[in-house]
């Protein structure tokens, strides 16, 4: 059955639930009695394994099993909440999530092995909530039982008359239950007239491999060729033909005498893995099976090797294919009142359509303006209804930090407490994605650098508690989220003692800086406070990222802060991304549009002023010197003779924070609200257009993007 | 057991090219055409389909066969490449060939210039069609290596 259909509505409700787990999780922590608590997250470990057994995704239902046993016992109270067992439980999520992940990108289970999370969950279970016995009696009795199934096993192996040695191969045969094949002990009793048995085995052997694998053979392949049997031989074969096909098969070949097939049931195999996985205290009576089995190992290895590397090969080969399907669509939840009011427009927007045909026919042109004058109103209300559309509360991207929050403060030994508000605020799906990041880095920034040691804070008659607080707001045409902590706050001086050092800034600027310019010196790349380089933070590679990051989406970052007090970093981001407002503008035979953003002027000016510096076209404007960038030249426009020699230019002068450039063009057109089309991915070079845009006649022109010349 | 596959067939300077059909969208005739800087010397530029701006390459300049004007049977076959949506210029598109996999062979390595993209040859009624290889005609390698 074809599940992938369904794979997409897996991964959606995983997430959510994998979601609620974490916030209970936490809640847990400090509530450790609260049965409603309990009673949620094993509602969630069974859903996820009930969903997970359909699909198939066994690792996912493994986890998830061993999880609800545990659970079980903590809600009935036979076991008490622990630490050991909240760690652990942490560590399930954490694999869950990593499985979810790897199965949205590639449509698989991701290759961490969860049986060493499986064991540790099935010890706690044993140990009543701890990870080592609190009591002496109950690690030998595990071991005892351990070595008793291994020996079952074996005793089942050889009372069914097979001498072949399955117990050492046990993940290959799982594997090839899993993936629905058939692996078959086979033995092979040739016709006592055989006069070449090699030979004859070599045609067995041969036969088999075009419809399976032959992953091992008693005696070794090396022994069947020197003829080294008696009247047969065994052969542990991984087929998708079932026993009885595979017996004809055999048959079918010349001066065989009998031939018995046995399939293995996946129940042998449970049994057998068990013992692998536990640290055996070993029993003399399974040293004494295992050393007969150690001579034909070790010759039995060379064919199984081979095997597996074969599997291994098809593995990877599986995997790329895998990973070369369609990723799984990402999804957005919407509110159905929206929908519907998107729904209403729409048909407005039929309506006036048809005003206007029926308006041009009779020629009516005074009802034709008042049908444009409503079908301006009507795209303006269909934009803003799109938007909202898109729109999707920040909390999703907010509810990871908490749990990043408290392995943090774990791992620094602060004790720090995240408070945050607004989570209900929205953004455009789009900037979900990408504030994530740059938020995790001054979440960890606060932590790290900000806050003080609990020790250091008392001292100072501080609550032995950091607070980091995280808002978020809506602002006009902006979002704002802010991030504050109640820490040391940042020191000017400090600060403009490194960025000397550094030479990220001259002296010349400094002059003319107030304190809170400086403190936004951390911005600048190659900057960093850190006198050694935590994991986290202070690599210098920090905060001018993520001021990048933030300007890529449009928005600005800034940083104020009291000495003692703490410090606060501010990020506005534009509610609308994609329509804007640019200055549409003619280069030879080309259009192109300016944002309106950048632009600080529009001005012309002789041909004559301009002169070189250091290799650099200026002109004096306004008492300063003013970089020239000729626009054709950048953008490669093909040459046209008559704009060659004009003696008064146009220049729109564009400004990127202190930077400031003139760009000369060839005409203006106008200004234009325009919608911003991305280019696609296929084109990579042109780092200076910052998209496209589709104009009234249907013809597109490119975005030109400043901060690139800047 | 014969193993059809269904091919779009195109011309470009009067011989036939195939693509599986598995890849192509559209079919579309010629559209104006925004130059873009800074691509490599084969793309044309973008385009507006319906909206949408998919960039165009001009299939004789990639294949390096001198440039001739675009005429009213010039096409622009739009292909879909893993997540890549890109337009490709021929000089004329005919019908959809069902060529059977067993006449296809690997391609031999004469022609300089194309051979990279042409990875088969495929025939139909007694017709020569030049199967590409679509990831190599687009240049996905060394987009993804940037």
């Amino acid at each position: 059955m074809d599940m992938s259909q369904y794979l997409e509505i897996f991964i959606d409700e995983s997430k959510e639930h994998l979601q609620h787990m974490n916030t209970i999780l936490l809640d847990l922590e400090n509530n450790t009695e609260d049965l409603n608590l309990l009673n949620e997250i094993f509602r969630i470990a069974h859903t996820i394994k009930g969903m997970a057994g359909t699909m198939g995704f066994t690792q996912v239902a493994n986890v998830t099993h061993e999880m609800e046993n545990v659970l079980h016992k903590v809600r009935n109270g036979e076991i008490p909440v622990t630490t050991v067992i909240v760690d652990v439980l942490f560590e399930c999520f954490d694999m869950l999530e990593d499985h979810i992940t790897s199965l949205e990108s590639t449509g698989q289970e991701s290759s961490t092995d969860a049986s060493e999370l499986v064991v540790k969950l099935q010890t706690i279970l044993v140990n009543k909530g701890y990870l080592t016995p609190v009591d002496g009696t109950t690690e030998t009795k595990a071991p005892v039982e351990e070595a008793e199934t291994k020996i079952v096993v074996s005793q089942a192996v050889s009372s069914s008359e097979f001498n072949l040695d399955i117990s050492d191969i046990g993940d290959v045969l799982k594997q090839a239950i899993d993936q629905a094949l058939h692996p078959l002990k086979i033995r092979v009793t040739l016709d006592e007239n055989c006069m070449l048995k090699a030979a004859r085995s070599f045609i067995v052997f041969n036969t088999l491999e075009q419809f399976g694998e032959i992953v091992k053979s008693y005696p070794s392949a090396e022994d069947i060729e020197d003829e080294k049997f008696e009247e047969g031989f065994e052969i542990l074969f991984i087929t998708n033909m079932d026993a009885e096909a595979t017996k004809l098969e055999i048959l079918n070949i010349s001066e065989i005498g009998d031939v018995i097939v046995s399939e293995i049931e996946s129940s042998e195999l449970v049994l057998s893995e068990v013992t692998e996985v536990e640290d055996v205290e070993e029993v003399e009576d399974v040293e004494e099976v295992e050393v007969e089995e150690i001579e034909e190992d070790a010759v039995a290895v060379p064919t199984t090797k081979k095997t597996s590397a074969k599997k291994a090969a098809k593995a990877s080969d599986e995997k790329k294919q895998m990973k070369e399907k369609a990723k799984t669509s990402k999804t957005v939840r919407v509110d159905i009142d929206r929908l519907d009011n998107l729904m209403n427009l729409v048909s407005e927007l039929i309506i006036i359509k048809t005003r206007l045909e029926v308006a041009e026919e009779i020629g009516d042109s005074s009802n034709m303006d008042d049908a444009v004058e409503y079908l301006e109103r009507i795209t303006t209300s269909l934009h803003d209804a799109v938007m909202k559309v898109r729109m999707v509360p920040v909390e999703r991207t907010f509810n990871r930090f908490p749990r990043m929050v408290r392995d943090l403060s774990k791992d620094l030994g602060k004790n720090i407490q995240l408070v945050m508000s607004g989570e209900e605020t929205e953004v455009d799906r789009t900037v979900i994605d990408e504030i994530g990041d740059p938020l995790i880095h001054l979440i960890r920034n606060s932590i790290d650098h900000g806050i003080e040691s609990p020790e250091d804070r008392m001292a100072v008659g501080k609550s032995e508690n950091g607070t980091v607080a995280l808002r978020a707001y809506p602002d006009g045409n902006t979002v704002v989220i802010e991030v504050e902590d109640d820490g040391g706050g940042i020191d000017p001086d400090k600060i403009l003692e490194i960025a000397r050092e550094k030479d990220v800034v001259t002296d010349r600027e400094v002059e003319m800086m107030t304190p809170h310019d400086i403190i936004n010196l951390l911005f600048r790349p190659g900057f960093s406070t850190a006198e050694k380089i935590t994991d986290l933070s202070g690599r210098g590679v920090g905060l001018d990222v993520v001021k990048n990051k933030i300007e890529s989406l449009n928005g600005t970052v800034e940083v104020d802060s009291e000495l003692e007090k703490g410090s606060k970093f501010t990020i506005r981001l534009p509610l609308t991304l994609a329509i804007i407002q640019a200055l549409m503008v003619n280069l030879a035979d080309e259009k192109y549009a300016l944002p309106l953003n950048n632009i600080k002027e529009i001005t012309t000016i002789e041909r004559s002023s301009i002169s070189m510096v250091q290799n650099q076209e200026v002109v004096l404007y306004r008492n300063k010197t003013l970089p020239i960038i000729r626009l054709s030249e950048v953008l490669e426009v093909p040459y046209k003779e008559e704009l060659a020699e004009k003696k008064e230019m146009i220049v729109v002068i564009v400004r990127k924070g202190e930077l400031e450039a003139g760009l000369v063009v060839d005409s203006l057109i106008g200004q234009q609200e325009i919608v911003i089309k991305s280019l696609g991915r296929y084109l990579t070079g042109a780092k200076t257009i910052a998209g496209a845009t589709i104009l009234g006649n249907g013809s597109v022109a490119l975005i030109v993007d400043p901060n690139q010349l800047l | 057991m014969s193993n059809i596959q269904e091919y779009v067939v195109f011309k470009v300077n009067e011989e036939s090219y195939g693509i599986d059909i598995k890849y192509v969208e559209n079919i579309e005739k010629m559209l104006p055409i925004t130059r873009v800087p800074y691509a490599d010397n084969y793309v044309e530029g973008v385009v507006n389909l319906r909206g949408n701006v998919i960039p165009v390459i001009d299939l004789r300049k990639r294949f390096s066969i001198p440039r001739e004007d675009f005429t009213d049977e010039s096409r622009i076959i739009i292909v879909n490449y893993k997540e890549y949506t890109v337009g490709m210029i021929a000089d004329s598109s005919s019908e959809v060939f069902q060529i059977d996999r067993e006449s296809v062979d690997p391609a031999p390595s004469i022609k300089a210039g194309s051979d990279d993209f042409v990875r088969e040859i495929g025939k139909h009624e007694g017709r020569i069609v030049m199967l590409i290889d679509l990831k190599k005609v687009l240049g996905i390698e060394s987009i993804e290596a940037e």
